[in-house]
Formats: C-alpha cells, structure tokens, sequence
C-alpha cells in the first residue's frame, strides 16, 4: 500500500569535514534505501559543501566521501535537494554542485535538484520523520 | 504514540544523552510506547561498562542498561561502534549491537522518530 510507506527526510546541515556526522549520515541514507521507504535528502546551510564538487581530502588524510554520493541515483535515492540561499550565501551555485549519478535512457548526468527554502518548507510538512546531519 | 528516539553524543561530554533519558522518562510517565533506542555516532559510547563516573554523579550506561531491563530495546549501531571500539564484550546488560537497518525499522514502526544530539 503505497500510502502507508512512510516519508523520511535526512537533512544535511554540517559541514561535509571536521566532524564524522555527515559521513556517518550517508552510510545511514545508503542503508534506508534499501527498505519500502520514501527517501529523500536535502543539503541545507553548511551541509551544502557536502554536494560540491572537486573536493579533495588527501591533505586532510582521511578518506573522502564524495564520490559515494556520485552513486545516490544508483541506489535508489533520487530525490536529492540542495537549498538555494545557503548555496548563494555560501558563493556556490549550480555549477558547483557534483554529479549524483546519470539517467539510465539518456546517460545525462544527475545533479541535486536547488530548491528554494518555502519549497522545502513545505516537503518538511508532509515528512513521517526528519533525521538530521 | 509511539516514539523510537536516536541519540548521536556520547556521555558526559554532551547534554544529549542525559536530555534523551529525561525525554524518555517522561514520554512513558505520559503513557507513550517506547519503540527502541538507538545509539549512533558517538553515542556508542554511552552503554559501555567500563565507565565510572564519580560515586556522588549520575551512572549514565547503567540508567540505559536499567531501562532496556524494562524491556525497551537498546540497539548500539555496529558500524559506529566497531569504529569507536565498542563491542559486546564492554556493553552493559540489555543492550545489543545491531545494524542500521534497526533503526530504519524503528523509524518506519514508530509515530516519530526523535533525534538527541547536535
């Protein structure tokens, strides 16, 4: 019954480095996808870093996460969100972003999709539960 | 209603374990279902029986330990434990490790699923 599929938003809020949340948060979206839930993540304030490309954590000597998000689509998690004004706020825009994965007829690769804040607002309502990273 | 709650610091360090526990309390004084308690990030840390606090301070892995007694289950995350070094040899009793797919059970099971931590 697909009403009775419950909706569950991760936010991500924290800066991708510096802390273990976000990396601990995506083993947690990657594990949900894989149950009858109705998943969907959004990239908001510091959490926005997390989807931007180029990143490179070599330096930092510990080992990168962002190309697992590169594989979202391929598990399943499409509806993948980022907040326009904390990208503006931040100097980041479309062009920033990463690739999440690619369509499977047309091979175009997928970015998040940038949603504006009442937008997200508003898909926050209808949400069973919110987990945030 | 039924509620599963989350907690992500660990003991002492953070408020949130402490503020979990008191929530849970009164959620099941107000006759609320407790649906499971789950311990994920650094909140592994809290079900460990090798602490021990000062004798005149809370003892925060046996005040968990004491409620899974009550029968709640009392799920620590294997990932984030093997990575912190937690396994079932220094867990308190009525604990268990488990994966995270007890929690996505807990949140689709529960009314609300709520989440302790920064």
């Amino acid at each position: 019954m697909a009403e009775d599929i419950k909706k569950i938003m991760f936010t991500v809020r924290k800066p991708p480095h510096g802390t273990i949340y976000v990396y601990e948060g995506l083993e947690v979206k990657l594990i949900m996808a894989a149950y009858d839930a109705d998943i969907s993540v959004v990239f908001m304030d510091d959490g926005v870093f997390a989807v931007k490309k180029g990143q490179d954590t070599k330096d930092l000597g510990i080992k990168g996460f962002a190309a697992t998000y590169g594989a979202l689509v391929d598990y399943e998690i499409t509806q993948v969100y980022v907040d326009r004004q904390s990208m503006e706020d931040r100097g980041m825009t479309e062009d920033d972003l990463l690739v999440i994965g690619e369509d499977e007829d047309t091979e175009e690769p997928i970015k998040p999709q940038v949603l504006e804040s009442a937008e997200i607002a508003a898909m926050m309502a209808e949400q069973h539960n919110i987990l945030a990273f | 209603m039924k509620l599963a709650v989350c907690i992500y610091e660990g003991p002492y360090n953070h408020a949130a374990s402490d503020t979990a526990y008191n929530f849970i309390q009164a959620a099941i004084q107000k006759g609320h279902e407790i649906k499971g308690i789950f311990f994920y990030h650094d909140g592994v840390y809290n079900v460990t029986k090798l602490m021990e606090p000062p004798q005149d301070d809370r003892h925060i892995s046996n005040r968990w330990s004491a409620l899974g007694a009550s029968g709640i289950d009392i799920v620590v995350c294997i990932a984030a434990a093997k990575r912190r070094g937690i396994v079932d040899d220094v867990l308190v009793p009525n604990v268990r490790i488990s994966g995270l797919g007890q929690l996505t059970m807990m949140a689709i099971e529960a009314d609300r699923l709520v989440v302790f931590g920064d």
